[in-house]
């Protein structure tokens, strides 16, 4: 009987915990921003800002929660029913899949500037101290010397722009000769010493099992990465020629009507636009096109030409088909 | 009295090789990971597990875990009792049938609930039209870890209550006791120490599963985020010891688990003595 | 065989003289609907959805069919390695009293306590060529990270309480007259072990080990992290379904985890049907 009163006040007392602990102000609207996976610093950082602003601009307090996973994942979710009210991703794919189910507009690159992304990025490389191996550009990495790690081109959007510069780098080396291109990137993938189901994986075996010479990411990444694990044990390059990496925003416009938040999800795409905005993402070492921001931190983003995808293999429908659904090229590239 | 292996040497040897084994295969990982925790100091520590996502989502772990254990205790109860009583025909598929957690891995887990409830599922369409949110809300959490979780305690009872056979309880039923009071009596003192182990590993995996959770969870953070999932949000984003501080969390209540058995079955044997 | 054990069952209908057996399969049968076939109809559904063909150039494709040798044989090896080292660690539990005894006792389900993705995490980081154990067995020639021996030690180390858990509470109830018939007739420790501990509790161990085994083909967070995930050498069957789901391939996700799911009922069924005669022949055919 004693247990069985003390195992009652111990619900009781967990239920009003999680009760407690629920959003205090039920009044506030609240923004779900669904987002890729590393992003939880960058939006922990914007989120209070934006509420600021947008309490400046329409006199209303307002709250945004924030849902973080793998980009798929996390499209897959709303797919199925999660209530987000805009999406921030790293993959256009994953955007258009919600684009292709009603979710999202037609039109969404179009409804905000830059193709609806706020802020891109590049693939870039971290290398170790002193560079001892000489890496400079992309045929150094097929080089018999060189090992590699950067994630599954299967299960990671970051590892599709790697394996797509590459592949683009190839092409305008050999001229577009095929089986040369494709020899090229037999090496490349045959240099990668381990496969990790996302970057964060691939990050910590370059880093903290010290396996590789080389480690393919984000310029993004491999700054916060050095920023994180020592400035002086590593070494940042970013190759003469390169990969855009775009990071696509969107309003969810079902859930955004349903949860009667459309001007605020919209309000929020916009905030990331404004010069406020972009300062906040370049600092955190993304590119960003804001002009005056774009100046102030000129120093730290490294001139390079930036390959489209368009221009490497058409389209991103293209290149799920051409290279990674199975049985396609990265398949035949990989096969012993 | 005396038993098998008794003999000092041989005793010695066997808890040498076990206690040098476990502290090579499962201590030093717990070692490493309270290492990994504490690195940056108790402040560091301290500092993330006092903050409100951390504790919302220690909240939430403990939540679903305590609805989790009862729900599971009564479905091997009952289920044990079926197969190792009776005879009736397919029994052994029922028996296997309540293995299929184990066979299915756990993000198809989640992954077959939230092809059946989530909104283009079979049922989800009607939830979504009525407004009933169970994925991406804590039910939905609830209903994949029970999915998880609830071979444990039937697979903790079948091998031991077969083993034990039905003569008692028979001998009870022909001396005219009332089927409540056989259970309670005669069965309950039997089974308790693998009751008991079924909780534990219930408990156990309950707090810990991440496969099936993160599928179904949505990943709100304060409001969808297990324990599990926020760790590996941190380490995402580098938060080496944010993430294994939770990580320890976890640690800690397997611990706790099995202090609370230690402590029932130091009660138990000073009732034996008494009675 | 399967006509003996109905005719067995429906001939046995009348001796039913424990009461609970309507209560009984009402919780059951309800439970058993609705948690677990309910939702497998979704995986049914999705597997619906291809034709026989699709279906088995899905599980056929060359890659997949090098996971499943990858994963049924460090799988195997796991289970075996957990058999023994399951035993011994419940043996020593019940049977003697030493300093620490309560600790390792708590840090038999440490394994299902820590979610997979930290197991994972930890095991590399410990087995690695720069970690605490990888720097000792390295010289020695043996590397355990990104080969299969770290996808096995994955696997071993998320499915050891299994085998304890499953062993422990027989253990603790075999009555001392056992060990001392066993003994009076002169018996010594190995053989009394062999001849009368070791048949009681091959039903316990079977099935601890069957489920360890089962365990482990379905594990993914705590391998992915050491397994080095190279094409055909160490990637594991979980892997090629986390891929498909990625690519929001459903019905190949279904396809290959079906695979998995006949392979583990099919063996559980074995062990179950098994179990059952050996519990009779114990009993002197009384089940």
């Amino acid at each position: 009987m004693y247990a069985l009163k003390r195992f009652h006040r111990a619900v009781v007392a967990i239920v009003l915990g999680a009760s407690l602990t629920a959003p205090a102000m039920a009044s506030d609207r609240e923004l779900l921003n669904s987002s890729y996976d590393i992003a939880r610093e960058l939006f922990s950082a914007i989120n209070p800002e934006f509420q600021e602003w947008w309490q400046a601009e329409h006199g209303e307090s307002i709250a945004v929660q924030q849902s973080h996973g793998g980009s798929s994942a996390q499209a897959r979710s709303i797919l199925q029913g999660l209530r987000a009210d805009v999406v921030t991703y790293n993959q256009v794919t994953d955007v258009q899949v919600l684009a292709d189910a009603g979710l999202v507009d037609e039109d969404w690159q179009e409804q905000f500037d830059n193709n609806a992304s706020p802020y891109y990025s590049t693939t870039a490389f971290l290398v170790r101290e002193g560079n001892p191996k000489g890496i400079e550009n992309w045929d150094d990495l097929a080089r018999d010397d060189v090992s590699l790690v950067f994630p599954n081109p299967k299960t990671s959007g970051n590892a599709r722009y790697t394996y797509l510069a590459a592949w683009g780098f190839a092409e305008e080396a050999f001229d577009g000769d095929e089986e040369q291109v494709h020899d090229f990137m037999r090496t490349f993938l045959r240099n990668v010493a381990v496969f990790d189901t996302g970057g964060r994986g691939a990050t910590t075996s370059f880093i903290e099992r010290g396996i590789g010479d080389v480690l393919i990411s984000f310029e993004s990444e491999v700054n916060n990465i050095r920023g994180e694990y020592g400035e002086d044990d590593y070494e940042v390059i970013v190759p003469p020629i390169s990969i855009l990496a775009e990071f696509p925003v969107a309003v969810v416009q079902t859930n955004a009507e349903r949860n009667g938040n459309d001007d605020l999800a919209r309000g929020y795409l916009d905030y990331l636009y404004t010069e406020e905005g972009q300062r906040l993402l370049a600092g955190f070492n993304y590119r960003v096109h804001h002009e005056a921001v774009v100046e102030e931190f000129a120093d730290q983003f490294p001139e390079t030409e930036l390959m489209r995808v368009e221009d490497i293999v058409g389209s991103w429908e293209e290149a799920m088909d051409a290279h990674f659904s199975g049985g396609a090229l990265l398949d035949q590239l990989q096969r012993r | 009295m005396q038993r098998i292996g008794d003999a000092p040497a041989v005793r010695r040897l066997l808890v040498f090789l076990a206690v040098a084994l476990s502290a090579l295969f499962l201590l030093l990982p717990l070692v490493a990971i309270f290492a990994q925790a504490f690195a940056q100091g108790i402040g560091v520590f301290w500092a993330n597990v006092n903050n409100h996502y951390t504790l919302a989502a220690i909240s939430l772990t403990l939540f679903v875990t305590v609805l989790t254990i009862p729900m599971c205790l009564v479905f091997g109860v009952a289920l044990a009792w079926l197969v190792t009583r009776f005879s009736f025909p397919g029994r052994r598929i029922l028996q296997t049938l309540i293995d299929i957690p184990f066979a299915v891995s756990p993000v198809v887990a989640g992954l077959i609930y939230l092809l059946l409830y989530g909104r283009n599922g079979w049922l989800g369409g009607w939830l979504d039209t009525h407004d009933i949110q169970l994925m991406f809300a804590w039910p939905g959490i609830l209903m994949v870890t029970i999915f998880v979780t609830c071979p444990f305690v039937a697979r903790e009872l079948i091998p031991l209550m077969q083993a034990q056979g039905s003569r008692e309880e028979e001998a009870a039923v022909t001396l005219g006791a009332p089927g409540w009071t056989i259970f309670r009596r005669v069965t309950l003192p039997n089974i308790r120490w693998a009751l008991l182990y079924g909780v534990i590993l219930t408990n156990a995996r309950a707090v810990g599963e991440f496969g099936a959770v993160s599928v179904v969870s949505g990943a709100i953070r304060g409001q969808t985020n297990t324990l599990p999932l926020h760790l590996e949000q941190l380490y995402q984003d580098y938060n080496t010891v944010g993430a294994f501080a939770s990580a320890s969390l976890l640690a800690l209540i397997a611990l706790l688990t099995l202090a609370a058995k230690a402590s029932m079955e130091w009660r138990a044997a000073r009732r034996e003595v008494h009675a | 065989m399967s006509t003996r054990s109905l005719s067995i069952g429906i001939g046995s209908t009348p001796k039913r003289v424990l009461p609970g057996f309507g209560l009984s399969l009402g919780i059951s049968l309800t439970f058993v609907s609705l948690v677990l076939l309910l939702p497998l109809t979704g995986l049914v559904g999705q597997l619906a959805d291809l034709s026989l063909a699709q279906y088995w150039a899905i599980i056929s494709d060359g890659r997949v069919v090098a996971s499943y040798i990858v994963t049924i044989g460090a799988a195997a090896v796991a289970a075996i390695v957990n058999a023994a080292f399951g035993l011994l660690l419940a043996w020593v539990l019940v049977r003697y009293e030493f300093p620490g005894k309560r600790l390792l006792d708590a840090l038999m389900d440490l394994p299902f306590a820590l979610p997979t993705a930290v197991a994972g995490i930890t095991l590399a980081t410990l087995y690695s060529s720069n970690g605490w154990m990888g720097r000792l067995l390295e010289p020695l020639g043996l590397q355990v990270a990104y080969t299969w021996v770290g996808i096995a030690l994955a696997m071993a180390f998320t499915s050891i309480p299994f085998v304890v858990r499953t062993v422990q509470p027989v253990l603790e109830d075999m009555p001392v007259e056992v060990d001392e018939a066993a003994l009076t007739l002169g018996a010594s420790d190995g053989t009394a072990f062999r001849r009368v501990i070791l048949p009681h509790l091959w039903p316990a161990l079977v099935t601890g080990t069957g489920l360890a085994f089962v365990r482990s083909l379905g594990e993914f967070g705590a391998i992915i992290f050491i397994a080095g995930n190279m094409p055909y050498e160490t990637e594991i069957t979980s892997l090629m379904i986390f891929v498909r789901l990625q690519e929001y391939d459903y019905a190949g996700a279904s396809a290959i985890a079906s695979v998995i799911l006949f392979v583990s009922l099919a063996l559980l069924l074995a062990i179950n049907i098994w179990q059952g005669r050996f519990i009779k022949r114990l009993h002197g055919g009384r089940g």
